[in-house]
């Protein structure tokens, strides 16, 4: 490079006739030039050349494409002007070298006010030849399409009029000011905590039926397979803007889509290798994500006041590319966006297993302790009790189906016409067992009361803590495989109590929980005798004659199920016991399945079986692109389960005042008491 | 297309609100139904008049009536109904066949709304909803 020269016109060293303020241009263009060489490697030459570039002259600070070609074009005629998104300067190429000297001579030091309103000052440095990255021709993401004018502007109207913001009946979470923008959920709250909905609590009322001719037109147009059941509003002022990020997977199913109101905005997309693509949503479309676009790709809003978007008009929609002749600035206006989503009842299987957290992050997850308190307690619930329960519901569901007979025994032997509770029913497999009573089930998970549903059974979502059936309406109780999935001594209690609750004077309670004896006068349970072989295993599943525990049933899995889980399946021991003594900052324990147990509180494995049915019908969404990486098809999950040692059970129910305990057994690795309502 | 569920007349006369501090004002929950099914159910006779002593009779009245098929239920619970098979044929009815599909439960004291969706009532509260 050539030595510092700090201007054509005062190539004097000494610079005897420069005024302060001259002498200040001097250094900021001198400092203009460095920082170009050593940042973006743009070099100058001290050589009178056609181009220039403008040092803070750039889309990256806010000068627009018009208003800088308006200072240019005064002292020539300007054959191109670059300019980079994001980037603080622009490279000007005039007709002549005359040109191109007159605005070096009188634009150096030019204050200018950019589009924010901000003085701002140009320093011009001669270049060689105008070069910038070719960047490989734009596409957009598979996956996305943009369609135009889905609503009318009429449509657009009464739909923005629609959202009142002042209205909180949701509940207070359903509707938030978030930091950088106003956010509303109807049909099921997206919790910006866990990054999840809360599947089983979904918010009265539904979508609005507002939309509903939207959706319908989606749904005709191909644009989305299934009707969502969940609708984010968001509205970002200018200056907003929403940080990149992928929906998480086992939220929602493939299809999102975003109606765009209010104001066009640019929504970048951004590969994991790094490939962005500014995408612009025109007022008034649809944007519509699937597969790759959906699974693998972030998408967000730059906070910004202005989008760097095509100077040409004609092209609306679609990627912003990088022809930087033809970018310039757009002031944001106010943007209301709808995105509707279909909350997902099953773990995610797409093909991008690396950014899925239906696939990965149960290989990862740091196990939880011991709890201390209730609210940690409850945390360790519904973390390792209710979320598992509702990803693997059907999985679990098919595992269950043969009734326990001496739980058979106990509802058939009630009298003709009793009212009968199962809480905690699961699938609701004792629910048409006796059809001389009436039985009614509830459970905490949605997706297996919605399996009772669909097995004509009388089913209610609720929380064994909290069971709303008026007290004394219950002729009878049962609560199989419940209890133990409460964290605290107290909150098994309690459930007790609840029972207790339910029952008429007389009525009875039949408890069942898993035990910590796995082996009881000098027999193995079922349990532990349940084959370690899986193929032989699977057989016994299929057929139905299922050779293995209540609640534990579990296929052990092969040794490569084992593998997926990056914590080796450890024995309890290993960690040492952990009780209700107030062991602190223990992590809890991973059993393995079909041994004995070592510690009353342990999370115990669930290798999970996808229907392949399921996966059938799964397949045609799939977009090609595979990342090579091995698609693992069975997850595993974790259930907190507090295993009852002998008495225990019995010693809880005897804290209650108005029970007696009628008889107490155990069956097949379980602890079991009838009690009964004084 | 799945079959589906749909809350009962009976079962709505054992729901209550849980809501705290809302105790037995929790009772009747107040219906609101979008979609009303009538699915038949085999007549059992003694089944019914059985059930009959377990229900809130008012309730159940009131409940029916909401729904549009009060299926002319007397207000009042007769002696001898379980002699009158007319009676128990409707009341039969009301129990077993009316069922809601879609729609919402509302607790009368909080004004709490719960839904029903295909057939399901989701009566999950949230941690500082529920008893403590």
């Amino acid at each position: 490079m050539a030595a510092p020269s700090a201007s054509m016109d005062n190539n004097n060293q000494s610079h005897p006739k420069l005024s302060k303020t001259e002498k200040k241009f001097l250094r900021k263009q001198i400092k203009a030039r460095h920082t170009l060489l050593r940042h973006e490697g743009i070099e100058s030459v001290s050589h009178v050349t056609e181009s220039l570039v403008v040092a803070n002259g750039g889309l990256g600070n806010g000068v627009s494409r018009t208003q800088l070609l308006r200072v240019l074009e005064r002292c020539g005629s300007v054959e191109a002007l670059l300019m980079l998104p994001n980037k603080p300067y622009s490279f000007v190429r005039y007709r002549t070298k005359e040109e191109s000297k007159k605005a070096y001579v009188t634009l150096n030091g030019k204050e200018m006010v950019d589009d924010l309103g901000q003085n701002i000052t140009l320093y011009l440095n001669f270049v060689e030849k105008v070069h910038w990255e070719d960047l490989r021709p734009p596409v957009l993401p598979p996956g996305l399409m943009i369609v135009e004018e889905i609503v009318s502007p009429e449509d657009e109207k009464m739909l923005l009029e629609s959202i009142d913001w002042t209205d909180n009946s949701f509940g207070q979470n359903a509707q938030k000011s978030l930091k950088h923008r106003k956010v509303k959920h109807y049909g099921y709250e997206f919790r910006y905590d866990n990054n999840n909905v809360d599947k089983d609590k979904p918010l009265p009322g539904g979508l609005p039926d507002i939309c509903n001719s939207l959706l319908e037109k989606c749904l005709k147009g191909g644009h989305i397979k299934y009707i969502p059941d969940q609708l984010t509003i968001n509205q970002y002022e200018p200056g907003q803007g929403i940080p990149p990020h992928i929906d998480t997977h086992s939220a929602f199913e493939n299809e999102i889509i975003s109606l765009s109101l209010g104001a066009e905005i640019v929504m970048d997309f951004k590969h994991p290798d790094g490939c962005t693509v500014s995408v612009m949503l025109p007022q008034r479309s649809l944007l519509v994500m699937t597969g790759e676009s959906r699974y693998l790709w972030t998408h967000g809003i730059t906070p910004r006041k202005f989008d760097v978007i095509q100077a040409s008009e004609g092209q609306k929609s679609g990627i912003i590319t990088s022809d930087a002749g033809n970018l310039t600035l757009n002031k944001r206006g106010v943007r209301t966006s709808f995105t509707f989503r279909k909350v997902r009842r099953t773990p995610c299987d797409c093909s991008y297993p690396l950014v899925c957290d239906s696939q990965s992050c149960h290989q990862n997850e740091a196990f939880p302790s011991f709890p201390e308190n209730d609210k940690e307690a409850l945390e360790l619930e519904r973390e390792y009790v209710h979320r598992v329960y509702e990803e693997i519901a059907e999985h679990f569901s098919s595992t269950r189906h043969t009734p326990w007979p001496q739980i058979g025994a106990f509802l058939k032997a009630l009298p003709k016409g009793s009212i009968v509770a199962d809480i905690g029913c699961g699938n609701g497999k004792y629910l048409g067992l006796n059809k001389e009573i009436y039985m009614i089930g509830c459970d905490r998970s949605q997706n297996l009361v919605e399996i009772c549903g669909e097995r004509q059974f009388e089913a209610f979502v609720c929380d064994a803590l909290a069971v709303p059936l008026r007290s004394e309406t219950c002729d009878a109780c049962i609560s199989i495989a419940v209890i133990h999935h409460f964290a605290t001594a107290e909150r098994r209690l309690a459930t007790l109590q609840e029972l207790a609750r339910l029952l008429r004077p007389g009525g009875k309670a039949l408890i069942y929980v898993w035990a910590m004896e796995q082996e009881y006068n000098k027999q193995k349970s079922k349990y532990l005798r349940g084959s370690r072989d899986s193929e032989e295993k699977e057989e016994h599943l299929n057929s139905g004659v299922l050779a293995s525990g209540l609640f534990g049933e579990q296929n052990p899995g092969t040794s490569s199920h084992n593998s997926v889980c990056s914590i080796s399946a450890t024995n309890d021991l290993k960690d040492g016991g952990c009780n209700a003594n107030g062991v602190i900052n223990s992590k809890l324990p991973v059993h393995t399945n079909r041994t004995s147990f070592h510690s009353q509180d342990v999370l115990v494995p669930w290798h999970l079986k996808r229907d392949p049915m399921r996966d059938k019908h799964a397949e045609p969404l799939k977009l090609t692109p595979d990342l090579g990486v091995p698609h693992d098809p069975s997850p595993v999950f974790h259930r907190y389960y507090h295993v009852f040692c002998e008495g225990e059970l019995e010693t809880a129910c005897r804290m209650l005042n108005n029970i007696s305990i009628q008889h107490s057994y155990y069956d097949q690795g379980n602890w079991c008491v009838i009690f009964k309502k004084l | 297309m799945r079959a589906q569920a749909g809350m009962k007349l009976l079962t709505h006369n054992l729901l209550s609100s849980h809501v705290r501090g809302v105790g037995p004002r929790g009772f009747p929950l107040r219906i609101q139904a979008t979609e009303i099914r009538v699915s038949p159910v085999d007549f059992n006779p003694d089944f019914v008049t059985r059930m009959i002593p377990k229900m809130e009779w008012t309730a159940l009245v009131e409940a029916a009536e909401s729904l549009g098929h009060l299926s002319e239920l007397p207000r009042q619970l007769k002696e001898g109904y379980e002699k009158d098979e007319d009676f128990l044929r409707k009341v039969h009815h009301v129990l077993l066949e009316v069922e809601v599909v879609e729609g919402t439960l509302q607790c009368p004291e909080s004004g709490r709304l719960f839904p029903i969706s295909r057939g399901i009532p989701n009566m999950l509260l949230s941690d500082d909803e529920a008893t403590s």
